[in-house]
């Protein structure tokens, strides 16, 4: 009996871990930056560049943090997508212009419009190392505590701005 | 032709030559310290690839981030911390021992144990198979057989 019975249990365990392994998204790798307060940075703002954007400026308010850069395929998908976002006012947008030319921004910004409320330049990387960013497009949702709360990875879809971004902005404007 | 193609080998190496990183070290150990790190920071962006070993834009800024912070004077362990606390333990080749990266760790001598019971299972049950007596009546219909093959 036991004959017939292991290899069918056998077939079973190897069957739910790959089933596990198809599942596994490792591409996306977990923020540990999730309810941590967002790291500090002092940046130029790529319209402007005398004047500066820190977190602090933004506290007691829910704010989208966008890494995008001109030379990135997926975040001209993603564009459209923040565009429309961007018109419902549902939080304030801040870009961070990752390892871009500020001209090549603009450019860009100019030609497929603006949706960020302002953009900061990191020319150098070293703002993305602090927020842990590995590709770009990369989405972080920061409470008004200044406290980082989602983190989404890769190019955000219509369906990510319904299921995921939106109820989660309403639920932290709510909040104190 | 072979002196233009020698002339143009000679141009091309120079290029190949620009994409080489310099850096200038205090001492040994703080150069053994930079290489032994990023051999064991993991690049994010090729996963499979060590960012000593990537030639990705990330795994470049990262290790100027690791040369920036032994200048500093910062110790394995800081920098080591530092990546972690931005990246999570996904960062480090060698990860420490945790509840989440408990299976990682077992998991081998797991598969190790299991295969060790199985092999003994295995063989155990084949010796008492061949250890089957055969009567004295067919061991002497057995020696016949024998003997009638040798005359033949």
């Amino acid at each position: 009996m036991l004959k017939y019975i292991l290899p069918l249990i056998l077939f079973i365990v190897l069957a739910v871990f790959l089933a596990l392994g198809l599942n596994l998204h490792p591409s996306e790798i977990p923020s540990p930056l999730i309810d941590k307060p967002a790291p500090a940075f002092s940046a130029p703002k790529l319209q402007a560049p005398e004047e500066k954007l820190s977190p602090t400026d933004l506290k007691g308010k829910v704010w989208l943090f966008n890494v995008w850069a001109s030379w990135c395929a997926s975040c001209r998908s993603e564009h459209p997508i923040l565009n429309q976002l961007a018109q419902q006012k549902a939080a304030i947008i801040v870009g961070l212009n990752y390892k871009d030319e500020p001209e090549a921004a603009k450019g860009w910004l100019a030609q497929l419009g603006n949706p960020y409320d302002v953009s900061i330049m990191d020319q150098d990387g070293r703002i993305g190392i602090d927020w842990g960013v590995y590709g770009v497009p990369e989405t972080f949702v920061v409470d008004k505590q200044g406290v980082i709360r989602y983190k989404h990875t890769g190019p955000v879809t219509p369906e990510d701005v319904q299921q995921t971004f939106l109820p989660l902005i309403a639920k932290l404007q709510a909040e104190n | 032709m072979k002196r233009l193609s020698i002339v143009l080998l000679l141009v091309l190496s120079g290029m190949a030559c620009a994409g080489v990183e310099y850096r200038q070290f205090a001492s040994p150990e703080q150069q053994e310290a930079y290489e032994s790190l990023t051999s064991e920071l993991r690049c994010l962006v090729c996963q499979n690839q060590t960012i000593a070993d990537s030639n990705a834009e990330l795994a470049a800024d990262l290790r100027r981030q690791v040369y920036e912070m032994l200048q500093q004077g910062k110790s394995k362990q800081d920098i080591a911390q530092f990546m972690t606390d931005r990246y999570g333990d996904f960062v480090l080749y060698n990860p420490p021992f945790k509840l989440k990266t408990g299976l990682l760790w077992i998991g081998p001598v797991m598969f190790l144990l299991i295969g060790l019971i199985a092999v003994f299972l295995f063989t155990r049950r084949k010796k008492t198979a061949a250890t089957v007596e055969i009567s004295a009546e067919k061991q002497q219909k057995i020696r016949s057989l024998l003997e009638k093959g040798d005359q033949s």
